[in-house]
């Protein structure tokens, strides 16, 4: 007798189950291998990539707020050279499917990176519009629907490789977003990234992160990634990938139900560094127990009145 | 260094020992791990049980000591994850990340001199032990200072005859040196390349300690702290300026410290 079938498919690509982790929260995979095994989980998201190195923001960073955590990183990556020479090397020895995630200031340089990527044995980029500014006007790639579709093409146009665009939820209709990313020839929209927000110190008057507001994440924001997620799955054809606060699996099959084909483990892994390889068994066993035999049938298995 | 590893340990003891600061003691079954951990490196601690949302994060504690199949950390109690610590009762079960960073290496220094300040003293006492079960013919001068006699933790651990040469000062007299610990560090003698410092403490103290260093040409390593989310270098939050010229680049306390060379720092 076969266990439940927990592949999933987003456009060619057929992940071994819904289980990814999150950009930004899971470094480049080997630092997780004392906690956890690569090859169980559907795929590894490594944090974003740039063209050129970026040293991130000055400290304080990080502010833990209630059921949840600011960060403002500001983005600190050993740029896309560096990072295919080094820390791809170490993607080889596990065979699991890692993807990465891109950033850019232009269109150009999401296609440049897109394009240098394409050549690589990656298995799926993943596109992050949610940096705060671009070079023409200051408009932000993630809350302006035409650009977002601009750079959904232009990514599209210099790879084959499965796209993920990843949506920033500080706009004011999520699914005209998604829309605008599948216009523009996207595989998946993954969402949400985090929350605009900020925290003060009453005490010093000043804000407790050195960059004023930073994206809170973790278990506060899941009511909203879960909104958003229903929502945006109505609107569009293509995966949607869960991402907001999820840290066990009755969270995951939540975001299954609301219309999520596969999801992202984020602020969990930073508590719990073995969280997501404890997800994917606790799936296979919930699947199990309610004799259900693809987890296929969860996704926007909602029940509304 | 051994691996890092997740696991759950016991609280035996949750004292306070001083106001507002605890001495925590836990059973550990997994004494390979503790045995094999650097002084200077650090744990990760699940304040509640894992499914605990608020607090959410784990509170990064140094080694303050491992003996008789106990592990000990000493913490002050200054927000809601520490209350809540400080309020666990002995049979509660506590989930520890460990060990994690990079500790303090002896150097083939002649003399080596631990400067703690206030709650700085927490990894210094493993450090002494083991340097002394290391090097057993070395010198260890042990500088200890707080702002008050009551505020002095831990002293009768580094007193024991014989081991160590301990100093104290107090900021208002009240025990030893009256004035501040880097006083006794400048009056100390010890040529060039003879001395190592290891300093932990405030970070004004520890700056303080490092000049003086950088002036009598010892080496000198720094312990710093800073809030964290994952401590394993996955999260990137726990950044410190690099010294340097150009454009800032940082280190992170977790995992390129949170013991540095102080010429890495300032």
């Amino acid at each position: 007798m076969t266990g439940p079938d927990l592949k999933i498919k987003i456009g060619g690509w057929t992940l071994k189950n819904p289980i990814m982790t999150a950009s930004g929260t899971f470094g480049y995979g080997e630092e997780f291998t004392p906690y956890l095994n690569l090859e169980d989980l559907g795929a590894v998201v490594v944090k974003g990539i740039s063209l050129e190195p970026r040293s991130g923001n000055p400290p304080p960073r990080i502010v833990e707020t209630p059921c949840g955590m600011l960060n403002a990183i500001g983005l600190e990556n050993v740029g896309l050279e560096k990072f295919i020479s080094t820390k791809m090397q170490i993607f080889r020895k596990y065979n699991t499917d890692f993807v990465v995630n891109i950033l850019g200031d232009s269109v150009e340089e999401y296609s440049t990176l897109a394009a240098r990527l394409n050549d690589t044995d990656i298995a799926a980029i993943e596109v992050n519009i949610s940096c705060p500014n671009v070079k023409k006007g200051g408009v932000a790639f993630g809350v302006d629907p035409q650009m977002a579709y601009e750079v959904t093409q232009a990514v599209r146009r210099r790879t084959d490789k499965p796209l993920i665009i990843k949506l920033s939820p500080n706009v004011t209709d999520i699914t005209v977003m998604a829309k605008a990313a599948e216009d523009g020839g996207a595989d998946a929209v993954s969402l949400i990234n985090t929350l605009l927000g900020m925290a003060i110190d009453p005490a010093t008057r000043k804000p407790k992160l050195a960059n004023i507001v930073g994206g809170l994440s973790g278990p506060a924001i899941k009511p909203v990634a879960l909104r958003m997620v229903w929502q945006a799955s109505k609107r569009v054809r293509i995966p949607v990938i869960g991402i907001g606060g999820i840290r066990t699996t009755e969270d995951v099959i939540e975001f299954m139900l609301a219309g999520a084909s596969a999801v992202q483990i984020g602020t969990a892994n930073l508590i719990d560094p073995g969280v997501s390889g404890n997800i994917v068994k606790g799936l296979l066993g919930y699947l199990k127990q309610h004799k259900i035999s693809s987890v296929r049938e969860l996704i926007g298995g909602l029940k509304t009145p | 260094m051994p691996t890092p590893r997740d696991i759950t340990s016991i609280i035996v003891e949750n004292r306070e020992v001083n106001p507002k600061i605890f001495l925590l003691s836990l059973n550990t079954s997994d004494l390979d791990i503790w045995s094999e951990a650097e002084p200077g490196q650090f744990a990760m601690l699940k304040i509640a049980d894992m499914s605990c949302d608020d607090p959410l994060l784990r509170r990064p504690l140094s080694i303050h000591n491992v003996r008789d199949g106990k592990i000990q950390f000493l913490y002050k109690v200054l927000g809601r994850g520490t209350l809540l610590l400080s309020q666990a009762k002995p049979g509660t079960a506590l989930r520890i990340l460990a060990p994690l960073g990079n500790g303090f290496s002896i150097s083939n220094s002649k003399t080596h001199c631990l400067v703690g300040g206030g709650m700085g003293i927490a990894p210094l006492l493993y450090f002494a032990r083991k340097m002394k079960e290391q090097q057993p013919s070395n010198t260890i001068k042990v500088l200890l200072g707080a702002r008050t006699k009551n505020e002095l933790i831990a002293v009768q651990d580094f007193t024991e005859p014989g081991l160590y040469d301990v100093k104290i000062a107090t900021d208002d007299g009240s025990e030893g040196h009256h004035g501040l610990v880097t006083d006794l560090l400048d009056g100390i003698n010890a040529s060039p390349g003879d001395m190592t410092v290891y300093c932990c403490g405030p970070h004004p103290m520890m700056k303080a300690v490092s000049n003086i260093c950088r002036k009598k040409e010892w080496k000198c390593q720094i312990s710093l702290e800073a809030l964290m989310a994952c401590g394993m270098g996955a999260c990137l939050g726990c950044a410190v300026p690099k010294k340097g010229i150009g454009i800032q680049e940082y280190l992170h306390v977790c995992s390129d410290g949170p013991v540095f060379k102080a010429e890495e720092i300032w």
